[in-house]
């Protein structure tokens, strides 16, 4: 795989976003879209512990599980760490920068479950990235997580009090918004394709 | 006894669909409902995962201490997991690569970590175990219905095989990202509209319009 980090960076923003194509992350995307400002905090934690995490079991992947022989516990292996990692950096934001942790606090438990943290982890290993493409890959999965939650909380804010047809309120009219997203981020996938 | 069943699966794979009612485990559902047979697949893995997790689960409730339960409950959601993803691996490599990052994210899935949290938790481990079918059950028929919806559209096929003739013109619209949301989103509206909540609506046919 001789894909340059930075092409994989883009390509994770736009051409593949996490979302509006590979569909991780949809359970907290639906769920904290109703306000911009929640979903920039989320955003912001998502793409601090995606980075993270995607480097820590990239190591601990190739350098762990793969010369043992461990790789079948790989799901276990990983959801521990994603689990650790975000008990660690709540403790060191607690601690260190409080104000910080007033902004994220509350979203950090709820990203052990995020599929995208999770499902961000696969890929590095299923598309065989290397350290920097993998760095890359977490970094720019977690800004087009971003980008894509404070889009839809935005198109919520604005169509909060508009009249909806019964029944479309709340998350069928959000999954409509979201196929009208994805289907404009398609325009975005002739710049590159990385698969 | 008979009818605490039937209400434990009418609720789970209708009242209280867990995609519909509740919105959870959306995210594979939307990944693998291009094709059919990718769905039925994910679905009874799922139903393996859920059913026996929440039955070990519920085995395990007075051993577990309370602050630590989350950690043992994905511990053994794992492990079923890892059990599913290692037959596909060895009886059906195509289906295997075709789901591949899917069926680790089954971990994810909030439905699982849902009924072992709201329902294992509390009750005997039969009933935990019934319930884990239901509620997988209603997650499968609605992937089903999706997959249905977008492989009919998209390729014009059911379950691969050709039903709409040579001629039809394919929506590839469906088989990529946007279809899948749309034809869910469209779902939950039918679903909102013809089956209230709180109504006793009986065990009628299948969830969802179309």
């Amino acid at each position: 795989m001789e894909v340059s980090p930075f092409i994989v960076f883009v390509a994770s923003i736009f051409t593949s976003n996490m979302i509006l194509s590979n569909f991780l992350g949809m359970c907290s995307f639906i769920a904290v879209s109703k306000e911009k400002s929640t979903a920039w905090g989320l955003g912001q934690a998502v793409t601090f512990v995606l980075t993270g995490t995607s480097v820590i079991n990239y190591l601990v992947y190739h350098y762990v599980l793969v010369p043992y022989g461990l790789v079948y516990l790989r799901y276990i292996v990983f959801i521990l760490l994603i689990a650790a990692f975000v008990q660690l950096v709540e403790m060191v934001i607690e601690r260190y920068f409080p104000v910080l942790h007033l902004h994220l606090g509350i979203f950090l438990p709820l990203i052990t479950v995020n599929c995208a943290v999770f499902g961000v982890s696969l890929f590095t290993v299923i598309r065989q990235y290397n350290l920097f493409q993998a760095t890359a890959f977490g970094f720019g999965s977690g800004i087009g997580w971003t980008l894509a939650i404070v889009a839809l909380a935005g198109i919520r804010q604005k169509i909060k009090n508009a009249p909806l047809p019964k029944g479309l309120e709340g998350a069928g009219i959000t999954l409509i918004i979201t196929g009208i997203m994805a289907l404009a981020f398609i325009g975005f996938s002739g710049i590159i394709h990385v698969q | 006894m008979s009818s605490k069943v039937k209400d434990i699966i009418s609720l789970g794979v209708i009242k209280d669909n867990p995609v519909f009612r509740q919105i959870l485990g959306i995210c594979s559902s939307l990944a693998v409902t291009n094709m059919m047979l990718n769905s039925l697949a994910m679905g009874l893995g799922l139903i393996f995962v859920t059913s026996l997790s929440s039955l070990t689960v519920s085995a395990l409730r007075k051993y577990t201490p309370g602050h630590i339960r989350m950690m043992v409950q994905v511990l053994i959601i794992s492990a079923y997991v890892i059990i599913v993803d290692i037959v596909l691996k060895a009886y059906f490599p195509a289906l295997s690569s075709a789901l591949e990052p899917y069926v680790g994210l089954i971990i994810t899935n909030c439905i699982i970590m849902g009924r072992c949290e709201v329902y294992a938790q509390k009750n005997p481990p039969l009933a935990s175990f019934l319930d884990g079918i239901a509620n997988g059950l209603g997650y499968s028929l609605v992937l089903l219905t999706i997959a249905f919806a977008r492989e009919l559209l998209g390729f014009g096929s059911v379950f691969g095989i050709n039903v709409l003739g040579p001629n039809w013109v394919r929506w590839v619209i469906m088989i990529m990202p946007p279809g899948a949301f749309f034809v869910l989103g469209l779902l939950i509206w039918a679903t909102n509209l013809y089956l209230p909540a709180n109504g006793a609506g009986k065990a009628s046919s299948a969830g969802g319009g179309r």
